[in-house]
């Protein structure tokens, strides 16, 4: 294992995931590393909100007030979006939708908070791509069957087929690399900006951190989880 | 001055990098004409705004994807140095 990639440099300008405890799994060290830290303090966060939530809508009142109004804003827009999208089939995958949606703003938003975004880290989002994947397929062969599979793979001819299968297999692999390489640079300009410009950037980087966290973070969690619902959809055309 | 080949490599790495990222040129040009175009869209039906701006990101998101390649080519070649032995 290359260990450029866990281990930075000692330079002030620090991008880079830090290893923090090995261990030994069959003969490979693997290492616990800050994106670890990062992704335990947001799941904390996550499941601190969603406990609170449940216990307010649980005493849910018929006026709603204060964090209940939140709550219901938050369900219902989430649930308008997956309708919108997906129709008939939304009530299925509203769930799972709605938790990588709510996993992906907080984790992209958490620059704010100084931790270094879990999504900046190609491992969190491929494992969040591979989930898509799987739905895709499961889904696929739910409702096409393997005859309808393999006739979708045979698109235009049978030849095609090699190439229909690097076109599926680029699903995952772009929509991860998409989410990363975005959280990524944007990851990436304000340590430049924090460590190349030392005092002098105090106050102002806010505006960057308006942009680069918050409204990038939120187009890209909205595109992610858009893309996953359109792929998903396809899936249920039977012809 | 004694320049090793790693040195080198290390010197085209950067170049490489630098080059790479020309791929931006092209998500510039296309998310531009996206959003020309969605702009000409809402002045011909403005009740579809929300509508058209969803579409447009979407689109937008798509196009960005070959740029953001070039710019992990780039960052590949300055941080992890895979050419370098």
């Amino acid at each position: 294992m290359n260990n450029a990639i866990l281990m930075a440099s000692d330079a002030d300008i620090d991008i880079m995931v830090h290893g923090l405890i090995s261990y030994e799994v069959f003969g490979q060290t693997c290492w616990i590393t800050t994106t670890h830290v990062c992704l335990l303090i947001v799941m904390i966060i996550l499941i601190g909100f969603f406990i609170a939530a449940n216990r307010k809508i649980s005493q849910a009142k018929e006026v709603p007030d204060g964090f209940q109004n939140v709550v219901e804003l938050i369900v219902e827009k989430l649930d308008g979006m997956v309708q919108s999208v997906m129709g008939v089939n939304s009530p299925k995958f509203v769930n799972y939708i709605s938790t990588i949606f709510m996993f992906i703003l907080m984790s992209n938003i958490s620059g704010v908070f100084g931790l270094r975004p879990p999504t900046a880290d190609y491992g969190v989002t491929f494992a969040l791509g591979i989930m898509t994947f799987g739905t895709i397929w499961f889904n696929k062969f739910k409702h096409q069957h393997v005859s309808g599979v393999v006739k979708g793979l045979c698109e235009p001819w049978v030849f095609w087929i090699p190439i229909n299968i690097i076109s599926e297999l680029a699903v995952p692999v772009s929509l991860s690399l998409r989410l990363f390489a975005n959280v990524l640079s944007g990851t990436i300009i304000m340590a430049l900006v924090y460590g190349l410009l030392g005092w002098i950037a105090t106050f102002w980087p806010s505006v960057l951190h308006v942009y680069f966290d918050l409204f990038s973070g939120a187009i890209q969690t909205y595109v992610f989880c858009m893309l996953s619902m359109t792929f998903i959809g396809q899936a249920f055309d039977t012809e | 001055m004694n320049i090793s080949g790693n040195d080198l490599i290390l010197a085209c790495s950067a170049i490489g990098a630098g080059l790479a990222v020309i791929a931006g040129i092209g998500p510039g040009i296309g998310q531009g004409i996206a959003a020309g175009y969605a702009a000409n869209a809402v002045g011909r039906n403005p009740g579809a705004k929300s509508d058209i701006t969803s579409t447009m990101l979407l689109g937008q998101a798509v196009a960005e994807t070959t740029g953001l390649y070039g710019l992990l080519v780039a960052i590949l070649l300055l941080f992890v140095k895979p050419l370098v032995g």
